[in-house]
C-alpha cells in the first residue's frame, strides 16, 4: 500500500470504527431484539439464540411485529405522528420561508448576524423553551391573561394539551432547521435573475412565483425533511404540550420501554419506524441530492 | 516584441546537440476518466530557459504543470529532472516550486512567514531563514512589508509574495500557473518585465502556463502550443509565429488567413499553389513541405498583406487578388479589413493607422487589390 | 433596508415568535410570587433557591462534564471524518461513509437512544464492558451524534477553502501531517470551534438519548428539569433558563470579541 493510501486509511479508521460500533451495530441489535420474547429479568427479553439439545436454536418471535399491525393503537400512533410531523413541517415552511428570503435579500453584512439570531435560541435549553410555552398556553397562562385583560375573550381558552400546542411547539423548536437550508438555497440565487425578470415585464409577485420559488425547491425539500423526520419520532413536545391524547409513536415507544418494560415491543416499534419511514426518506433524499448535483 | 529575444548574449542551448536538456519529459500520459488530459507528451527543456506552455482551457497545460510539481501522478511516462527520475518523489521532496494561480498565500501567516514556510519545513536555522526572507523581499521589491498579512496586500503585491515564496528554497525549477491572470492589463505588463528580470538574475529555469498568447510571446525563450493533450508545436516565439506548422497554431497564435490549394509546380526559389476555389495561384518562397500534386493549406498573416483601392498604381508583392471591402474594424492603432473575393472567400487584412498620410482611405464596398510577398505565404506542413 | 421592503414584517414577526417566550421567562424569573403568570414584584429569591437545589446543581455539573468530554471526542472524530469527506475525492465506499456520518442528523432520538442502550446491554453481557451505565455511556452516545454535526460543519468549511493552499504547502516541502497541522487545521479552526460548541450544546440539551442510556445515579440536567416540569412550573426553572441564556449570550459575546476581524 502506498504512503498516501495508508494515511487515508489511518484518518478514516477512527470515525469508521466508531460509527460502525456505536451507530450501525446498534440497529442490527434493535432488529434482532424485535424478534425476541419479553421475559422477566435483565435484560427483559429471552435470548434469540440458545443451546437446546446440543444444537444452536434460533427462535424467531413474530408476536411483536404482528401486534403492531393488529392493534390499531400502534397504527393510529404512526398515522398521528406522520400527520403532526407533516403539518408542523409545513408550518415551519410558512414561517421560515419569508424569514429566509428576507435574510438572503438583506445587505450582505447583516446576513450573518441575522442568521445567528435565528440560531441563537437553539443554543439555549430546548426543554426550558418548551417550558416557556407551557407558561404561555396554560389556562391561567400569559396569553389567556393578555386576551382576558384586553377583553377579547370572556373565559380562558383551552390551548395547552391540544394538537395546536404541539404544532406550535414543533414549529418553534425546529424553525432553524428550516430557515438554514432555505437561506442557503436562496442566497445562491443570482439577484440578476429577478432584475432580468423585472426587465422582461414580470411584477415582483410573478418573478417570485416563477423564479425564486421553483429555484428554491431543493432548499424547501431539504428543510421539510430536516423538520419532518425528527418530528415523527419526537417525544418531549407531545409529552409536555400534547396532553394525554397525543400518543405519537415516539411517546408510545417511550411508554413501552420505560413503563411497560417491554423491550422487544419497543424494538419492533423502532424497527418499523426505521424501515418504513427513515430509510425510504433517506434513500429518496440521497437520490434527490445526487440527481441535483448532476 | 520579445523580451527574451532582446537579452544580451542569450544562448540557444536547444540548438546545441552537446548540451543535455535539464528537464526531460517522455511519453507523459494522464487520463481523467474518459478524458485524455495528456497524450504521450515528449518535451525537453534546458537550464535557464523561460519556457511557456500555451493553450486553451482543457488543452492539458495545467495538468502537465501539476505533473511536474507532483500534485498529479501521470498514468504513464517519465519525468527526468537534472538526470533524476521524479516518479517516486512526492511533491514535498521535489526541488520544484510553484507559483499558484490563486497565489495560495496562507491567510493565517504574515508575508515573512509565508516566504519562510518552505525553509521552515526543511528545519533551516532561524538566522538563515531570516536572511533569505529579507533577500527575497528585496528581490521582489517588497522590503519592509514582511509583517503584513496577505489580505492587506494589493493584487500585484500578492503576486510578488507568491513569487518570493516559491523562489525562497532556490528550486531547480519554478512553475508558474497563470501567474498574472488576476492582474489588470497595465500591472500585468509591468509584472511581465519584472518576472523576466528576476528569472535572469536568479538563473532559475521557469515554466509558465498561460492562455494569453501575448504573455507567452513576450516572456518566453521558447514556447509550446498545446492542443487536446498534445504539443502542437514547440519553438521560439518567432519560429512559431512566423512558421506555424499547422492550422491550429497558425490560428491560435495571432490571426491568419488560411487558403487551401494544391502544389502545382516548383518555381525558382519557391512553389506555385493553385486552387479551383480561387481564380489565382498562390506563390510561396522556399521548398514546400509537401511534394507537387499534394493538397496543402497556406497561412498568410493579415499584417503581411497590403490593401489598395483597385486602379491605384503601386502594385506590391508577388500575390495579388481583387475583392470588395465588406467590413472595416477600427482598433485605434490599426484597421482590420474584411475583403470578400470573387469566389466568396473572405480575407482579413490589417493596415497600420496611417489615415493622415495617405489619400482617401479604403472605404466600405470599395473594390480593392490585396497583395503580399511570396515569403509571407507559409505552406503548412500539416 | 429598502430592498427588504415587505419582507421586514414577517422577519420581525418571526424573531418575535422566537424571542418572546424567552423574554417572558427572563422577566418572570425575577417575579416575587410563586405564581408563574402574574408579575407581583421584583425579587431574586428564585436564584437563591436554585443555588440551594442540590439535585439541580449536581445535575448541571454532571451535564457540563459529559458535554465537555463528549464534545471533545465528537470533535476529534468529526474533524477526521469531515477532512476525509472533503479531501479524499471519490474513494471506494465514500457514499456509504457519507451516509453513515450524516444519518445521526435526522435519526429520531428515541431510535438512537433505544439502539445504543441495547448495544450497551449486549456489550456488557458479552464482555463486561461498559460495566453498568451512567456518565460514560451518555458521553459515548453524545459523542456519536455530535461527531455527525462536527463532520458536517468541518466538511463545509474545508470544501470552501482553496485546495491550492494545501497544495502550496506540500509544494513547499511540508509533509502530509505538517500540511494538516500547519495549514488545514488552523484555517478550519473557526469551524472546528463552532463544531465543538454545537456538540457541547447538543449534549447539554439532550433528554431522550440520555434517559435511555443512563443508569441509576446519573441524572443529567435535562432529566432533572424534565421531571420537575412534569410536576409543574416553578419560577426556579425560569431562573435556570435565564442563567443559561445569560451564559450563552456571554459565550457568544466572548467568541465575537475573540474572532473579531483584526485589521491594521
Amino acid at each position: 500500500m502506498s504512503g498516501a493510501a495508508r494515511r487515508r486509511l489511518l484518518v478514516l479508521l477512527a470515525p469508521l470504527l466508531w460509527m460502525a460500533v456505536f451507530f450501525v451495530a446498534p440497529f442490527a441489535i434493535v432488529l434482532s431484539i424485535a424478534f425476541t420474547e419479553a421475559a422477566e429479568g435483565l435484560p427483559p427479553y429471552a435470548p434469540l439464540l440458545r443451546w437446546a439439545d446440543g444444537a444452536l436454536v434460533l427462535q424467531l418471535n413474530f408476536v411483536n411485529l404482528a401486534l403492531l399491525f393488529e392493534d390499531s393503537y400502534y397504527l393510529d400512533a404512526y398515522l398521528l405522528s406522520l400527520r403532526v410531523a407533516a403539518i408542523s413541517a409545513l408550518c415551519c415552511l410558512l414561517v421560515g420561508y419569508p424569514m429566509a428570503l428576507a435574510i438572503a435579500r438583506a445587505p450582505e453584512r447583516w446576513r450573518v448576524p441575522l442568521l445567528l439570531l435565528v440560531i441563537l435560541p437553539f443554543w439555549t435549553s430546548f426543554l426550558l423553551r418548551i417550558t416557556a410555552w407551557i407558561g404561555i398556553l396554560q389556562d391561567q397562562g400569559w396569553l389567556n391573561g393578555l386576551l382576558l385583560s384586553l377583553g377579547l375573550i370572556e373565559a380562558p381558552l383551552h390551548l395547552l394539551y391540544t394538537e395546536f400546542a404541539m404544532y406550535l411547539g414543533i414549529t418553534y423548536c425546529y424553525l432553524p432547521f428550516m430557515v438554514l437550508p432555505l437561506y442557503a438555497s436562496l442566497v445562491k440565487q443570482d439577484p440578476a435573475l429577478i432584475d432580468a425578470a423585472a426587465d422582461l415585464g414580470a411584477p415582483p409577485w410573478r418573478s417570485f412565483l416563477t423564479i425564486t420559488l421553483p429555484l428554491s425547491l431543493p432548499g424547501m425539500i431539504a428543510g421539510f425533511l430536516l423538520v419532518f423526520i425528527p418530528a415523527v419520532g419526537e417525544f418531549v413536545i407531545p409529552e409536555l404540550l400534547g396532553g394525554p391524547g397525543a400518543q405519537l409513536i415516539g411517546r408510545v415507544l417511550w411508554t413501552e420501554f420505560f413503563q411497560n418494560r417491554d423491550w422487544p415491543l419497543a424494538s419492533a416499534l423502532a424497527s418499523i419506524l426505521l424501515l418504513a419511514l427513515v430509510l425510504p426518506i433517506a434513500l429518496f433524499q440521497w437520490r434527490f441530492v445526487k440527481d441535483g448535483q448532476r | 516584441m520579445s523580451l527574451a529575444a532582446a537579452r544580451p548574449g542569450s544562448a540557444e542551448p536547444w540548438r546545441d546537440p552537446d548540451v543535455e536538456p535539464f528537464l526531460r519529459i517522455e511519453g507523459l500520459t494522464r487520463r481523467f476518466g474518459d478524458f485524455i488530459a495528456l497524450d504521450r507528451v515528449d518535451l525537453s527543456i534546458w537550464r535557464g530557459e523561460f519556457f511557456a506552455l500555451l493553450g486553451g482551457s482543457g488543452s492539458g497545460k495545467s495538468t502537465l504543470l501539476r505533473c511536474l510539481a507532483g500534485l498529479i501522478e501521470p498514468d504513464a511516462g517519465r519525468i527526468l529532472l537534472d538526470g533524476q527520475d521524479m516518479a517516486q518523489v512526492p511533491p514535498y521532496r521535489r526541488p520544484v516550486n510553484m507559483m499558484f494561480q490563486s497565489y495560495a498565500l496562507f491567510p493565517h501567516m504574515d508575508v515573512a512567514r509565508n516566504i519562510g514556510f518552505g525553509l521552515r519545513q526543511e528545519g533551516a536555522p532561524r538566522a538563515v531563514i531570516r536572511d533569505r526572507v529579507a533577500e527575497m523581499l528585496a528581490l521582489v521589491r517588497m522590503e519592509g512589508l514582511g509583517a503584513r498579512r496577505p489580505d492587506e496586500l494589493s493584487g500585484g503585491q500578492r503576486a510578488r509574495v507568491a513569487l518570493a515564496r516559491a523562489l525562497a528554497k532556490r528550486p531547480k525549477l519554478l512553475l508558474l500557473d497563470e501567474p498574472l491572470s488576476a492582474l489588470d492589463k497595465n500591472l500585468r505588463e509591468a509584472t511581465q518585465f519584472e518576472l523576466v528580470n528576476i528569472q535572469e538574475r536568479t538563473g532559475t529555469t521557469f515554466i509558465i502556463v498561460t492562455h494569453d498568447q501575448e504573455e507567452a510571446m513576450t516572456m518566453a525563450t521558447r514556447l509550446a502550443v498545446m492542443d487536446r493533450g498534445t504539443l502542437a508545436q514547440v519553438g521560439t516565439p518567432g519560429e512559431v509565429y512566423e512558421f506555424p506548422n499547422s492550422r491550429f497554431t497558425a490560428e491560435f497564435l495571432g490571426t491568419a488567413n488560411i487558403l487551401e490549394g494544391v502544389v502545382e509546380a516548383l518555381t525558382p526559389g519557391g512553389a506555385r499553389i493553385g486552387s479551383s476555389e480561387y481564380d489565382f495561384d498562390i506563390l510561396s518562397e522556399g521548398e514546400p513541405p509537401k511534394p507537387v500534386g499534394s493538397r496543402v493549406f497556406v497561412a498568410v498573416r493579415p499584417e503581411r498583406m497590403r490593401i489598395l483601392r483597385a486602379g491605384a498604381d503601386a502594385a506590391f508583392g508577388d500575390n495579388r487578388v481583387v475583392g470588395r471591402v465588406r467590413d472595416i474594424a477600427y482598433f485605434g492603432d490599426f484597421f482590420l479589413y474584411y475583403v470578400v473575393l470573387e469566389g466568396g472567400k473572405e480575407l482579413r487584412v490589417s493596415q497600420p493607422n496611417l489615415r493622415r498620410i495617405t489619400g482617401r482611405p479604403v472605404d466600405w464596398d470599395d473594390i480593392v487589390t490585396v497583395s503580399w510577398p511570396a515569403e509571407a505565404s507559409v505552406v503548412l506542413p500539416e | 433596508m429598502r430592498r427588504l421592503g415587505r419582507l421586514a414584517l414577517p422577519l420581525g414577526l418571526g424573531f418575535a415568535f422566537l424571542y418572546l417566550p424567552i423574554l417572558l421567562m427572563v422577566l418572570f424569573s425575577f417575579n416575587d410570587s410563586r405564581m408563574v403568570t402574574s408579575f407581583t414584584g421584583f425579587s431574586t429569591r428564585w436564584y437563591a433557591a436554585l443555588w440551594k437545589n442540590d439535585a439541580l446543581t449536581g445535575a448541571l455539573f454532571l451535564s457540563l462534564r459529559i458535554a465537555a468530554i463528549s464534545a471533545t471526542m465528537a470533535t476529534i472524530l468529526g474533524v477526521l471524518a469531515g477532512f476525509a469527506l472533503a479531501r479524499f475525492g471519490r474513494f471506494r465506499g465514500r457514499p456509504l461513509f457519507a451516509a453513515v456520518m450524516a444519518a445521526p442528523l435526522v435519526m429520531p432520538e428515541v431510535i438512537t437512544g433505544l439502539s445504543l442502550l441495547l448495544l450497551f446491554v449486549a456489550m456488557e453481557q458479552s464482555f463486561g464492558f461498559p460495566a453498568g451505565r451512567g456518565a460514560s455511556t451518555i458521553a459515548i452516545a453524545h459523542a456519536t451524534f455530535g461527531a455527525a454535526y462536527v463532520a458536517v460543519v468541518v466538511q463545509a468549511r474545508l470544501s470552501e477553502l482553496d485546495a491550492s493552499l494545501e497544495e502550496a504547502a506540500m509544494d513547499l516541502g511540508a509533509r502530509p501531517w505538517a500540511v494538516f497541522f500547519q495549514v488545514t487545521l488552523p484555517l478550519a479552526a473557526p469551524a472546528v470551534g463552532a463544531g465543538w460548541l454545537l456538540a457541547f450544546t447538543l449534549s447539554l440539551d439532550d433528554l431522550v438519548v440520555a434517559s435511555f442510556v443512563s443508569g441509576p445515579g446519573a441524572s443529567t440536567l435535562p432529566m432533572v428539569v424534565f421531571s420537575a416540569v412534569r410536576l409543574g412550573l416553578t419560577p426556579e426553572l425560569y431562573a435556570l433558563a435565564t442563567l443559561l441564556v445569560a451564559a450563552v449570550a456571554l459565550a457568544l459575546g466572548l467568541a465575537w470579541w475573540l474572532l473579531r476581524p483584526r485589521r491594521a
